[in-house]
């Protein structure tokens, strides 16, 4: 550890630092980000590298910043300190490599397009400027619904589809963009069974190609079952890792403090040990 | 027939063009929930118009379209000044900005003597559309004659390039246009920047409504901007579709509302005709009163009855 500035290596939380890392292949390193409302901190030097090609939830208490850490990190809100690198690049550079899946509200849904509309949205950046979609880019988004469970709705308006749905074509248009690097901000809030079924298969599907993928999750119930790793959050850095080494009782406690009941906690725990 | 070409024609080619080149650019403004935007810079230009017109002292000059450009570039940049300086939010320094600069367009107007031409406080207001003649024309042939079609009114080409420069913008970027006003993050992230596509919409907004200000004036700008898109959202879901028709409803509230303004009265028995600018208006918003009423998705009779049937089931 001579050179901390340029190895990245310090950002894992690993305790195995004889094996050196290059940022080139750290495809979602996050340093020292500090972020406020109104002075008031949210987020106090947060620190973290994405373990690459595995599929992650960031989860914390309410109000612990975890939309909070994926905005800032993409440069979508100020932050007072802090940047992100992707592979290696400032990740005002690497845009493109990154597909971001707000939630479900940072949209106005009676926008007049259809769902096809806007899967083809994510096709754009690879159509490039003042072209437009050709039947293949049709054909690519129409794979992109139906991976999604989605074609028989490609041409109904986007306000007529339910929350489920409308979170279903965010990811097909994530899928579109074919980026390296998938951040979505709670695609499991509110929505069905058959969508959760859905994204489920999708994030799988996603992390077997090799893609790197980080989720703000809710539900601590399924973190065991969905994901490989966690990130631990409460306003501050708790804990990262594997899911078996990392989401224990002990980090649990330190992330929601008082507001888990103990008994949840065992609960979640003992899961672990099983 | 004459008459109609000579005194009619031109001023209804100047009221659908001057209402279809604000209709068609109005989708993205309401889309983009800045409606009023366009009300705010056909306020803001004033400045950059008179300055142009002091260069050249011709009314309908490319000098004032420059000018008016650059007014709405310079208010874009001071209301982002202001908002970020000022910490306040974006409407109270569009509020600020826009006010400003239409007061400093009246005093450069009254200052320069300027006010004595046609381009006084009333004709900016209200228009001038009943102004526009077209003495060369005879017979219908001659609206296949070229010659005598360059001796429409200036005012009328230059609506009408103003058109062929706004399909032409509206084309090209339609894309980008579309995904900036649905979601300008992912659209950031793509490499379409909403900074820039928003301010070249802004300039086409500002170039549209100095075209148009001088055939509706600029408090009528303001209606064709929002009530033919608005029409349109009513009967479609895809944004294509809503361009045609909201281009179809600003031509025909052009062409009805200069009509009704100026045989509607004598049809009643009335010698006089009424302000063509303002009959236009009244026509744009009658057709989306009709299109909430009647839309066969959206209108308040077809949901009623809809829900009623729905109700029986």
């Amino acid at each position: 550890m001579h050179d901390r500035s340029s190895s990245g290596l310090h950002l894992l939380h690993d305790t195995d630092t004889s094996k050196r890392v290059s940022p080139k292949d750290l495809p979602f390193a996050v340093q020292g980000m500090t972020v406020a409302y109104h002075h008031k901190p949210v987020l106090w030097g947060v620190s973290y590298s994405a373990p690459k090609g595995c599929l992650t939830a960031i989860i914390g208490p309410n109000g612990a910043g975890k939309s909070t850490f994926l905005k800032a990190a993409l440069g979508l809100i100020p932050k007072l300190s802090g940047d992100t690198k992707v592979f290696g690049e400032l990740i005002e550079k690497a845009l493109r490599r990154i597909a971001y899946v707000p939630q479900r509200s940072a949209v106005d849904w009676d926008f007049p397009a259809t769902a096809i509309d806007v899967v083809l949205m994510g096709l754009y950046g690879q159509i490039g400027w003042f072209r437009w979609p050709s039947r293949k880019h049709r054909q690519k988004a129409m794979d992109c619904l139906k991976s999604v469970g989605m074609q028989d709705f490609a041409n109904r308006q986007i306000g007529q589809l339910s929350g489920g749905q409308q979170q279903r074509v965010f990811l097909a248009r994530a899928l579109a963009q074919n980026s390296e690097v998938y951040l979505m901000d709670e695609p499991f809030a509110g929505v069905d069974a058959a969508t959760e079924k859905a994204i489920v298969a999708v994030l799988r599907q996603l992390v077997a190609d090799g893609k790197t993928v980080l989720v703000v999750h809710h539900d601590l119930e399924t973190v065991r079952d969905y994901y490989s790793h966690i990130l631990l959050l409460n306003g501050q850095h708790v804990a990262d890792g594997p899911v078996e080494t990392t989401f224990t009782s002990e980090n649990l406690q330190k992330a929601y403090g008082g507001r888990l009941a103990s008994t949840q906690l065992d609960g979640l725990s003992e899961a672990s040990n099983s | 027939m004459d008459i109609f070409l000579q005194f009619d024609l031109p001023s209804i080619l100047l009221g659908s063009l001057a209402a279809l080149a604000c209709g068609l650019l109005g989708n993205f403004l309401v889309l983009r929930k800045q409606a009023l935007m366009g009300d705010a810079i056909s306020h803001v230009v004033l400045p950059g118009i008179v300055i142009g017109f002091l260069f050249t002292h011709e009314t309908s000059s490319l000098a004032m379209m420059l000018g008016a450009g650059g007014a709405a570039i310079f208010a874009v940049l001071l209301i982002e000044v202001i908002r970020r300086i000022g910490n306040v939010e974006p409407g109270a320094a569009m509020g600020v900005v826009f006010t400003t600069m239409f007061a400093a367009g009246v005093v450069i107007l009254e200052q320069t003597g300027t006010a004595g031409v046609h381009l006084d406080v009333e004709h900016a207001l209200y228009g001038n559309l009943e102004s526009a003649i077209w003495l060369d024309a005879y017979s219908f042939s001659d609206l296949w004659n070229w010659q005598v079609l360059m001796t429409l009114p200036d005012s009328v080409r230059q609506l009408f390039v103003v058109n062929m420069l706004i399909i032409v913008f509206i084309i090209m970027f339609f894309k980008e246009l579309k995904i900036t006003s649905f979601d300008p993050l992912l659209s950031a992230s793509l490499g379409f920047s909403p900074k820039w596509l928003g301010l070249s919409l802004i300039i086409m907004v500002a170039i549209a409504a100095v075209a148009a200000f001088t055939a509706v004036g600029s408090i009528l700008v303001i209606a064709m901007f929002i009530c033919p898109a608005a029409t349109a959202r009513m009967l479609t879901d895809n944004l294509k579709t809503q361009l045609f028709i909201s281009g179809i409803a600003s031509l025909s509230a052009g062409l009805f509302g200069y009509l009704l303004a100026a045989f509607g009265p004598g049809l009643l028995g009335h010698e006089f005709s009424v302000s063509a600018a303002g009959m236009i208006a009244v026509v744009a918003g009658l057709q989306q009163v009709l299109a909430m009423l009647f839309a066969p998705q959206y209108g308040v009779v077809m949901r009623r009855r809809r829900q009623r049937a729905h109700a029986s089931v």
